[in-house]
């Protein structure tokens, strides 16, 4: 069972990225192509050397590769050119960002106490490199926090629609657990949003998690977003009273209402099922293994 | 009440330019001595002579209830027309008042390159409370504009007109003229914008798909844009509401009226000043008879309506025998908004503006999969378009998949059958297909499988009303090129980007990867540039310091142009003669697209090889 789920999350993991269609690790010459377009004899990339021809261009005359670096220097000099030169490539296309999203953030009514759960997350950087982290949590009210964690990841956007993510997570409830975090995100075909991620704690603990969420537009403001996770594990976990397997599933539908596109007030449903050895554990704690919670909450950004 | 002071007829021009060389002798207006943060009037008045003086300074800009900070020139948005005269010297004093630097672009006029006002290229920038002196002596007329190279100034404010009248007899007749400068005024701050587009995807439309949408689009459609991760809705980036569009100035509800006396033949500039707006424009019950574009005149060619692209200019003439007002609307291309004035022989008579039509959407052509046995884009045009060109001398290797017309058509067969089975349908990405020259990686989302030339497509939404509507195909110099030689070579730049990160290059690099790389020229080559656009935006590419001849079929009488639309997954080709030595910008004028590394150098050598 171990062996088999360690199998279909690497799987799992190493799938998504070809969903992405990622052409970029490719070179030509390795293309996997059908016979017939081998054949075609004029398409042959792999024995030219464009690196050599700048932009591409055949045959460029002597003298347009040539001339001075850069002629406003010898007009206007080359320190008070040097300021500008670089200011200038500096805003054309290196722009940093800094973007903080609250996904959910959320009252939950159910049967016993009521509860609340965050799941925030956000990134500064470029196009291509960032330093992304995450957070999320939930309790009940009236009892400590159930769970909490935060993840500080490097993130790097390896696909038209995906980051590779890695870094650390650590566990701020229960016993003290740090892991080592490698995952993706990103957007997969017909718009999933996907975050999938791999966790290594230092207790040698393996386990994975799963998001999906998609936005089905109602009107240009009135979204409705189903949600899917799936926590799993490789190995029994006691302490943390984890099964082997499957541990949990949530299947959750929000409506939410853009009153900006940064701000906007959602209610929803959210089921929630343990299974098999966490379904165990959750009963020998007289708690149910499979809770409904009615939530409302607010997603927002900046 | 008439509120364009630009109302001159011919008859009056002449008094009107010696009263206003007379102004430009007075003490310096209020608004050059100090800094200026009051409101800012709607423009456009006139400035001509031997010395022209702008003064760039912070004000606030009000329309239809929003208002919000602009950078104003001289107190205006717009600032003022400069009116120059070919061969006649002046000298253009710029004074930044701003508390960072600036610059004035002349956009589309012949100037040694020290001058063109790109900061980091043709000279360091105006610094705060400096001033930098242009000497300018014409060699060329017609309609062009000024705007900021600086940050995204040209968004908040900082443009203007300019109109070179020739030396000699204008071939164009006119009894009376008006300048149309079209632009957005949004008080949201551009780098407020620029974010926005970076981390959210489709933040400014609000004609998206959706379960309720009225588009027609079946379901298998929609499931198709939605396995490719793209919107048929994605044609503006930024739009109304966000955006009031403005002509000279005025919004839709500052009601501008720009008078005529029935049987005049009125002579329309119309300027595309702004950041990222593509308009359809036509005046309903008026033909245009369009007589210049991009500055260079063009035989005559009457036209319902004209989809002009960021940057580009379109001289028309009316002739609107009945008294009464016209409605110049110009809509959006994603029809969100229009921006709006009357033109009427009575005073206070409003036009009556037509409805915002239906929001246009993109098609499998504008994903670059050609238009399989469709006419439009195998019109004669393109065989006549390809005659100066020598296909026998091209390296097809380089050019790889990327010749449409060249390749016999079952060369393709195999690709597209590769392509389809990668995915079960279609590659939208199949970076196979693109030359070496282009870098692949994240910043390309997009590879348009069978890229055709589309310089007959009259702009998306066009191509199916039931008028006359102008393509560059019909645009015909009105001089012959007598020393128009054969292209020495040919190259082909792609235009890339990737929709959801809103990333842009060429070729895959963003500018701030290969500044210190530009795209080499030497001095008098004639040379044949291939845009290819493996985007699904329509982009307006604009080269610095030079004409080009867009290649459209016309041989000998090909438009001159500063300002060229790629279409969506499609190419366009143009010829350049670069005899204008120094290093120039050539980017796409979509302002948030250049922001983003959409832009690159163009340096031409000096002649002899002398820096």
């Amino acid at each position: 069972m171990m062996r088999l789920f360690s199998a279909s999350l690497a799987a799992m993991i190493m799938a998504t990225p070809a969903l992405a269609q990622d052409h970029t690790q490719m070179d030509h010459g390795a293309h996997q192509m059908p016979a017939a377009q081998e054949a075609e004899p004029e398409v042959d990339h792999s024995t030219m050397d464009h690196g050599a021809m700048g932009h591409g261009q055949p045959a460029s005359p002597p003298n347009s590769l040539t001339g001075p670096a850069n002629a406003a220097d010898a007009i206007w000099g080359a320190d008070a050119m040097r300021p500008s030169r670089e200011a200038l490539y500096e805003e054309h296309g290196d722009m940093q960002i800094f973007w903080f999203q609250g996904d959910r953030m959320e009252f939950r009514a159910r049967d016993g106490e009521d509860g609340y759960l965050w799941d925030v997350q956000g990134y500064y950087g470029g196009d291509i490199d960032k330093f992304w982290f995450k957070s999320e949590g939930e309790g009940s009210f009236g009892e400590p926090l159930e769970s909490a964690e935060v993840q500080a990841l490097y993130s790097r956007a390896i696909a038209p629609f995906f980051d590779l993510q890695a870094g650390v997570r650590q566990d701020l409830t229960g016993p003290d657990r740090t892991h080592a975090v490698i995952g993706i995100q990103g957007l997969a075909p017909y718009m999933f949003e996907v975050d999938a991620a791999a966790f290594l704690s230092n207790k040698g603990g393996l386990t994975a998690r799963i998001e999906a969420e998609y936005d089905q537009r109602l009107s240009q403001r009135l979204i409705l977003q189903p949600r899917a996770e799936i926590n799993l594990s490789a190995q029994e976990i006691p302490e943390l009273e984890i099964g082997s397997g499957v541990d949990n599933i949530e299947l959750g539908l929000r409506l939410r209402y853009e009153i900006a596109r940064e701000f906007a007030p959602y209610v929803g449903i959210e089921q929630e099922w343990k299974l098999g050895g966490s379904r165990d554990f959750a009963r020998l704690a007289g708690e149910d293994s499979s809770v409904t919670n009615y939530v409302v909450g607010v997603r927002f950004w900046f | 009440m008439i509120k364009s002071n630009l109302s001159l007829s011919r008859r009056r021009m002449i008094g009107s330019l010696a009263a206003l060389s007379g102004l430009a002798a007075l003490p310096m207006p209020a608004w050059s001595m100090g800094k200026m943060g009051g409101p800012v009037r709607k423009g456009i008045h006139e400035l001509s002579g031997a010395k022209i003086d702008l003064h760039i300074a912070d004000g606030r800009f009000a329309t239809g209830g929003r208002s919000g900070h602009a950078i104003a020139v001289n107190g205006t948005v717009p600032g003022p027309l400069i009116r120059l005269k070919e061969g006649e010297q002046t000298i253009l004093s710029v004074h930044n008042m701003l508390d960072v630097d600036s610059s004035v672009h002349w956009h589309g006029l012949l100037l040694p390159f020290q001058f063109d006002g790109v900061p980091g290229i043709s000279f360091p920038g105006i610094k705060p409370g400096e001033r930098f002196d242009v000497p300018l002596t014409p060699r060329q007329s017609g309609t062009y504009w000024w705007h900021s190279h600086s940050g995204l100034q040209e968004q908040v404010g900082h443009y203007g007109p300019i109109i070179i009248d020739p030396a000699g007899p204008d071939p164009v007749q006119y009894d009376r003229e008006h300048i149309i400068l079209l632009s957005e005024f949004t008080p949201m701050h551009p780098h407020a914008i620029m974010k926005k587009l970076k981390v959210g995807e489709g933040y400014f439309s609000m004609q998206k798909t959706s379960a309720t949408d009225d588009y027609p689009l079946s379901a298998e459609e929609r499931r198709m844009w939605g396995r490719m991760r793209m919107m048929p809705t994605d044609i503006a980036d930024v739009s109304a509401p966000t955006y009031s569009y403005l002509i000279n100035g005025h919004g839709p509800e500052d009601g501008l009226e720009l008078p005529f006396t029935p049987g005049e033949r009125v002579r329309l500039r119309i300027i595309n000043g702004s950041a990222m707006t593509f308009f359809n424009v036509r005046l309903p019950g008026l033909s245009m008879t369009v007589v210049q574009a991009d500055g260079q005149n063009v035989q005559p060619v009457e036209v319902d309506e004209l989809q002009i692209g960021v940057a580009e200019t379109y001289d028309v003439i009316v002739t609107p025998t009945e008294a009464g007002a016209f409605a110049i609307a110009a809509e959006s291309m994603d029809r969100s908004g229009m921006a709006q004035a009357s033109l009427t022989s009575q005073p206070g008579r409003e036009a009556a503006f037509p409805a915002l039509r239906d929001p246009p959407l993109l098609s499998m052509v504008d994903m670059g999969h050609g238009s399989h046995g469709g006419g439009m884009d195998h019109g004669s045009g393109e065989a006549e378009a390809a005659e100066p060109m020598d296909h026998g001398k091209m390296d097809h290797a380089a050019m790889g998949h990327a010749m449409p017309e060249a390749a016999p058509a079952d060369a393709h067969s195999g690709h597209d059958m590769a392509a389809m089975d990668m995915s079960g349908g279609m590659d939208m990405r199949d970076t196979a297909l693109l030359p070496a020259s282009v870098k692949t990686g994240p910043g390309i989302d997009m590879v348009a499988m069978n890229p055709q030339d589309r310089t007959g497509y009259p702009g998306l939404g066009l191509d199916d009303v039931p008028h006359r509507v102008l393509n560059y195909r019909l645009l015909k110099s009105l001089e012959m090129d007598h020393h128009k030689r054969a292209p020495d070579r040919e190259m082909e730049l792609h235009l890339t980007g990737n929709m959801e990160r809103y990333m842009w290059s060429f070729d895959g690099r963003k500018f701030s990867a290969v500044g210190d790389d530009p795209i080499r020229f030497g001095y008098d080559e004639r040379v044949r540039v291939k845009l290819v656009n493996d985007t699904m935006m329509a982009h307006p590419i604009h080269l610095h310091g030079m004409f080009f001849e867009l290649v459209n079929g016309q041989g000998h009488y090909q438009p001159k142009k500063h300002t060229v639309i790629v279409q969506p997954g499609s190419s366009a080709t143009f010829d350049v003669t670069t005899d204008e030595p120094g290093d120039w910008a050539f980017h796409c004028h979509l302002l948030y697209h250049m922001h983003a590394g959409m832009m690159q150098t163009v340096s031409v050598a000096f002649p002899g090889g002398a820096a």
